[in-house]
C-alpha cells in the first residue's frame, strides 16, 4: 500500500498537442480517487502515466516515496483493470490471474494460495478452470480485478472497467468493487466518464477537463460546491440548468438576479455578502433541476415562485422531468410525478434560490 | 361475400408463397447442379493421376480402350517408387529443405511481424510496405541473377542453396498476415502483460504467439506449400539426383529422352502431392483464411 | 503525501533534470531498437536475395555473353529485333490477359454459386472446388501434359468417341497456347473463388434487404449493390494474379518447353531457356526484366487496393 502523487505532470504528444497539462496530485494511502471527465480530458492518459505505460513529458510521478518516472511497469508494483478486461484469451481464469506471480517466480503453492483466496472474495472459485471466452461480462470483470488482487500491488489502476457493461451489471460491479476496496484496502485510482461511478465510488474525486484538474474534493463537497461552471454541469444528473443573468436590486434592499424580463429571482439573503460585489453584471445562473420543484403553498425563506410554459414530460416513474425553454435557454426541472403538466402549458414552480450558483461567464468561475 | 374476398386473398397469398418457396428452390438446385459440373472438371486430373497410376506399364502402352478406366488395377508404381532410392532420395531432401525452410521462415517472419506491429522504429512503415511488395516479386524475375550469386556461394547442385532462397518466397507473405493477425491483438493485454511483469520476448512467446495461433498455422501452411512445390530454383540450380528435390526429381528422372514411364510418373506425382492434400484434408479452414489474409493490412 | 521524501520540483538542481531526461530518453529508444532488431533478420533477407539480386540483375544485362564487357543496352536492343522474343511478348501479354479474365469470370460464377447454398453445405464444396489449387502446380501440369498426350491421350479418346479426329494438342502453336491458359485456369480459378466469396460474405444481408424494398431484380442488385462492394477485392485479386500469371514458368516449362516453334514461351520460360540452358546469363537477365515494368505497375495498384480494403475494413 502507498501514496501516489503526481507533480506537475505534463504529457504532450508528437504532434505538441498536451493531453495533460502539468497536474498536481496526491493521493494519500488506502484512499480511493476516482478521475473523472469527458472523453479527452486527460484522465485516461493520467492513470496511464501512473501506471508507466505512457512516458512523462514533464513533471514526476511518485509511488510509495519514489519517483517512478524510469520505472518499467513491471517494477512499480501496481496492477491495473483495463476497460475491455484484457484477459489472456488462450489462458484459464486460474493462469490469468497466476500470469504475473509465475513472471515473478512465486513458489506454486503461494501462487496457488493467492489465487484460491481472491477467487474467494470475488466468488469465482467455480470458474477457474473456464477460459475467457465461456464467461459472462460480469464474471470476466471479476477475472480482471482477481489478476490485480492476487499480486497484492502498491496500488490498483482501474481505467474505465464498467463501461462494457450493461447498465444492471455495471450497478452491481459498482458495488462490488466498493466492497473489494473495503476488504484489501489497496490505494485506488480509478479512471470514468459516469459522473454517478465517480461519486457512488470515490473517497474524493478529481475532475478534469481539457488536461487540467478542475476540482478534487469529496463526492458531496463537489456537489454542493463546485468550484467551476464546468464541475457544476457536469457532476448531477439531469444537469445543472444555466441561464444568463444579471444582478440588480431587488425588493426590500434586497440583491436579485434578472433572467429575462418577466423571471427576477431575489436572492437569499444569506448570500447578498458574497453576490453584491457582482452588482450589476451579467452572470450566469446555475440552479440543479432538482431545486426547480412543483409549486408548494408553503413556500420556505428562499424559495420563489417561477412559471414556464412546458415544453416536453418526462415521466421516470419516481419523477417527472419537464423542460422548458427560458429565452431560447433549454431549463429542467424535477417534479413530483402526481403534478398535472402538459405540453405548452404554464405550469409554477418553486425555485430553491438557497441551492443556486453563479458564476463568471468570462472564467466559469463559480462565486 | 367478405369471407369469399378473405379466403381468395388467403389463396392468393399463399400461391405467391408458394412460387417464391418454388423460384428459391430452383435456384438451390440450379447452383447445385452448376457446382457439380465445376466440381467434376476440376477434379478431372486428379482422378485421372490416379487411374494412370494404378496401370501396369503394360496396360498403358497397349493403348486400347478407355484411357479413363483401369483394368487392371496394381500397385507396383508405387512399389516401385518407394524402393527406388532416388525417389527415396528426393523425398527426404524435400522434407528437410521443407522442414528448414519453414522454420526459418516463421522465425524470421514472426519476430518481424511483432516487431512491425508493435514497436514502432524509424523506417518501420516504410518496411511493412516494402515487405508486401516483395511478396508480389515472383521468382522468375530474379532467378537468374541469383544463379550468379548461388553460384558465387558454391552452392549451385546443393539443395541448402533452396534453404537460403525459399524464405525469400515465404517470409514476405508470412510477415504480412503474422502482421494482421498480431495488429488484431488488443493493445491492453500487451499491457496487463507489461503490468504482469513480461519483457517483449515473454509477452511474444506467451502471449502473442498463442493468441494468434491461427495465424501461425496459416502461415506455416503457406510456407510449406511454397517450400513443396516451387519448381523453377531447384530447375535452374540442382542437376544431379543426389540433390534434387520432387517437383524436379520426378521429371528429370522418370522421363528419360522420350520414354516417359507415365504410370510411375502419375503415381509418384500422387505420393508428392500427399503431403499438401494432408495438410489441407484437416487444416482447410486455416489455409483458406491464409489465402484471404492476403488482401487487406495488418 | 504523508512521508517527508518527496522533493518539491523546483529543489532539484538542473543537472538532476538533464540527467533524468537522458534516461527517459534511452528508455524510448530501447523499444525502437528491440523493434529494429527483431527485423534484422527480415530486412537481411531483403537486402541479401531480393535488393541486391535485383540491382545485380541491371548490372548483369548490361554485359556481353562472355560476361566481360559492358554493351549498355545492346541485350535489350538485340531481343526486341528477335522475331521469338516478340512473340513471347506477344504470348506473355495473352497468356496472362486471357487467363486472368477467365479465371475472374468463371471464379466470379463459382463464387456466387456457392454463396447460394446454405453455409453448412459450402465446407464440403469448397473443399472439393480447392483442390487443383492445392496440388503443386509443376506436379498437376504434369498430369495434364499426359493428358494432352498425342498418341494415347485421355482427351484425345473421348473425341474419338464422338467421331472426332485426333486433335495434336500441344502439337500445334495455337492450340498449345490454348493449352496453356486452360491449365493456368483450371490452377488459378480456385483462389478467385475464394477471394470472392469471402468477399461477397463480408457484403451485409441489409444492403441486398434494402436493395429489395427499393424495388431492386436480381440483376440490379448485382450491379448497384454486389459489384460495387466487391469492387476493391476484385482489383487485388486480379492484378495479383496478373502478376503471378504474368511471371509464371512451371505451366509452359512442362507442357511445351516454349514450343512449338516457340510460340508458346513466355518471358520465365524464355529466360530459363537462354539464360540457363544455353548460358546466356545477361541475354537472360534482360529478358527477366522486361516482366518489371508491366509488374511494378501491378503491384502499384495492389498495393493502393490493399491499403484501401484495409481503410473499409476498419471504418
Amino acid at each position: 500500500m502507498a501514496e501516489v502523487s503526481c507533480r506537475k505532470v505534463v504529457k504532450e504528444y508528437d504532434a505538441g498537442v498536451q493531453a495533460v497539462k502539468g497536474i498536481d496530485l496526491d493521493i494519500s494511502d488506502h484512499e480511493f480517487v476516482v478521475l473523472v471527465g469527458p472523453s479527452g480530458c486527460g484522465k485516461s492518459t493520467t492513470l496511464r502515466m501512473i501506471a508507466g505505460l505512457e512516458e512523462v513529458t514533464s513533471g514526476e510521478i511518485w509511488i510509495d516515496g519514489d519517483v517512478v518516472n524510469d520505472v518499467p511497469p513491471r517494477d512499480r508494483d501496481i496492477a491495473m483493470v483495463f476497460q475491455n478486461y484484457a484477459l489472456y484469451p488462450h489462458m484459464s481464469v486460474f493462469d490469468n490471474m497466476a500470469f504475473g506471480l509465475k513472471l515473478r517466480k512465486f513458489p506454486k503453492q503461494e501462487i496457488s494460495r493467492r489465487v484460491d483466496e481472491a477467487a474467494r472474495i470475488l466468488d469465482i472459485t467455480p470458474l477457474l478452470d473456464r477460459k475467457p471466452r465461456a464467461l459472462s461480462g460480469g464474471q470476466r470483470q471479476r477475472v480482471a480485478m482477481g489478476r490485480a488482487i492476487v499480486r497484492n500491488p502498491k496500488v490498483f489502476l482501474f481505467d474505465e472497467p464498467l463501461s462494457n457493461l450493461d447498465a444492471k451489471l455495471r450497478v452491481q460491479m459498482r458495488t462490488e468493487i466498493k466492497k473489494v476496496h473495503q476488504t484489501v484496502r489497496t490505494t485506488t485510482v480509478y479512471v470514468t466518464h459516469d459522473q454517478i461511478e465517480a461519486m457512488t465510488l470515490a473517497d474524493r474525486v478529481v475532475v478534469m477537463n481539457g488536461g487540467n484538474i478542475e476540482q478534487v474534493g469529496a463526492p458531496q463537497e463537489l456537489y454542493h460546491h463546485p468550484a467551476t461552471r464546468f464541475v457544476a454541469g457536469f457532476i448531477g444528473s439531469p444537469a445543472m440548468n444555466f441561464l444568463p443573468c444579471r444582478v440588480q436590486d431587488g425588493t426590500n434592499g434586497g440583491l436579485a438576479v434578472r433572467v429575462t424580463d418577466s423571471i427576477t429571482l431575489p436572492i437569499p439573503p444569506a448570500r447578498m455578502d458574497r453576490y453584491g460585489k457582482f452588482k450589476d453584471r451579467s452572470m450566469i445562473l446555475g440552479l440543479r433541476p432538482e431545486h426547480l420543484f412543483e409549486y408548494h403553498e408553503q413556500a420556505k425563506p428562499g424559495w420563489t415562485r417561477v412559471e414556464l410554459p412546458v415544453d416536453v414530460v418526462e415521466p421516470m416513474g419516481m419523477e417527472t422531468m419537464v423542460h422548458f425553454f427560458v429565452d431560447g435557454v433549454p431549463v429542467c426541472a424535477r417534479v413530483d410525478p402526481a403534478t398535472h403538466a402538459e405540453p405548452n402549458e404554464i405550469l409554477p414552480l418553486t425555485a430553491d434560490l438557497n441551492q443556486m450558483h453563479l458564476m463568471e461567464p468570462e472564467t466559469g468561475r463559480v462565486v | 361475400m367478405s369471407t369469399t374476398v378473405a379466403e381468395r386473398r388467403i389463396a392468393v397469398a399463399a400461391q405467391r408463397k408458394h412460387s417464391l418457396h418454388r423460384s428459391r428452390m430452383w435456384a438451390l438446385w440450379g447452383s447445385y447442379i452448376a457446382l457439380s459440373v465445376f466440381v467434376v472438371m476440376f477434379l478431372v486430373p486428379p482422378f485421372y493421376t490416379l487411374m494412370t497410376s494404378l496401370k501396369s506399364s503394360a496396360e498403358i502402352s497397349a493403348q486400347t480402350g478407355s484411357p479413363w478406366l483401369v483394368r487392371h488395377p496394381t500397385l507396383e508404381n508405387f512399389w516401385y517408387l518407394i524402393t527406388y532410392p532416388n525417389f527415396q532420395r528426393y523425398y527426404l531432401n524435400s522434407i528437410i529443405v521443407t522442414i528448414l525452410t519453414v522454420a526459418v521462415s516463421m522465425v524470421i517472419s514472426v519476430l518481424a511481424a511483432f516487431s512491425l506491429s508493435r514497436m514502432g522504429f524509424w523506417g518501420s512503415q516504410t518496411l511493412s510496405t516494402g515487405v508486401f511488395l516483395t511478396y508480389l516479386v515472383p521468382p522468375s524475375l530474379l532467378f537468374i541473377p541469383l544463379f550468379q550469386i548461388i553460384g558465387q556461394l558454391g552452392l549451385i547442385n546443393n539443395f541448402w542453396c533452396l534453404v537460403l532462397l525459399y524464405p525469400t518466397l515465404a517470409v514476405p507473405f508470412c510477415t504480412w498476415i503474422m502482421i494482421g493477425y498480431f495488429s488484431s491483438i488488443p493493445k491492453e493485454l500487451d499491457e496487463a502483460a507489461l503490468i504482469d511483469g513480461a519483457g517483449y520476448l515473454q509477452m511474444l512467446w506467451k502471449i502473442f504467439i498463442p493468441v494468434a495461433m491461427p495465424g501461425i498455422i496459416a502461415a506455416t501452411i503457406f510456407a510449406f506449400t511454397v517450400s513443396w512445390g516451387a519448381f523453377l530454383y531447384p530447375l535452374a540450380y540442382l542437376y544431379t539426383s543426389n540433390q534434387m528435390v520432387l517437383t524436379v526429381g520426378i521429371i528429370s528422372d522418370l522421363i528419360r529422352g522420350d520414354v516417359f514411364q507415365w504410370g510411375k510418373i502419375m503415381a509418384a506425382c500422387l505420393l508428392a502431392s500427399l503431403p499438401p492434400i494432408v495438410i489441407y484434408a484437416f487444416l482447410m479452414d486455416y489455409y483458406v483464411a491464409g489465402l484471404t489474409a492476403g488482401a487487406t493490412k495488418g | 503525501m504523508a512521508d517527508g521524501t518527496s522533493v518539491p520540483i523546483d529543489v532539484i538542481a538542473p543537472g538532476q533534470v538533464r540527467a533524468r531526461r537522458n534516461t527517459m530518453q534511452r528508455f524510448a529508444q530501447r523499444r525502437s531498437t528491440t523493434g529494429f532488431f527483431l527485423c534484422l533478420p527480415l530486412i537481411l533477407l531483403i537486402a541479401a536475395f531480393v535488393i541486391y539480386p535485383a540491382f545485380y540483375a541491371i548490372y548483369l544485362s548490361m554485359l556481353n555473353k562472355k560476361m566481360t564487357a559492358f554493351v549498355g543496352l545492346g541485350n535489350f536492343q538485340f531481343l526486341l529485333k528477335r522475331h521469338t522474343f516478340q512473340l513471347v511478348i506477344f504470348q506473355s501479354c495473352l497468356f496472362a490477359v486471357t487467363s486472368v479474365v477467365l479465371k475472374a469470370v468463371i471464379g466470379f460464377i463459382l463464387a456466387h454459386l456457392m454463396h447460394n447454398i446454405p453455409g453448412k453445405n459450402q465446407r464440403i464444396w469448397r473443399g472439393l472446388l480447392l483442390v487443383p489449387w492445392v496440388i503443386p502446380l509443376a506436379l498437376s501440369t504434369l498430369t495434364w501434359w499426359w493428358m494432352f498426350d498425342p498418341s494415347y491421350s485421355a482427351f484425345n479418346w473421348v473425341l474419338n468417341q464422338f467421331g472426332i479426329d485426333n486433335v495434336p494438342w500441344l502439337g500445334v502453336g495455337w492450340t498449345a497456347r490454348f493449352c496453356t491458359i486452360a491449365v493456368n485456369v483450371w490452377y488459378g480459378t480456385p483462389f478467385f473463388m475464394i477471394m470472392y466469396l469471402a468477399a461477397l460474405k463480408s457484403v451485409p444481408e441489409q444492403l441486398y434487404e434494402a436493395a429489395a424494398i427499393d424495388g431492386a431484380n436480381t440483376i440490379q442488385k448485382l450491379f448497384f449493390v454486389t459489384l460495387p462492394m466487391m469492387r476493391n477485392i476484385i482489383a487485388i485479386t486480379v492484378l495479383f494474379s496478373l502478376i503471378v500469371t504474368f511471371a509464371d514458368f512451371d505451366i509452359v516449362r512442362i507442357l511445351t518447353a516454349g514450343g512449338p516453334q516457340d510460340m508458346t514461351h513466355v518471358f520465365a520460360t524464355y529466360a530459363f531457356q537462354i539464360g540457363i540452358q544455353s548460358g546466356d546469363i545477361p541475354l537472360g537477365a534482360a529478358d527477366s526484366l522486361f516482366m518489371f515494368p508491366i509488374l511494378a505497375f501491378a503491384a502499384f495498384f495492389v498495393l493502393r487496393g490493399v491499403t484501401r480494403r484495409t481503410k473499409e475494413i476498419a471504418a
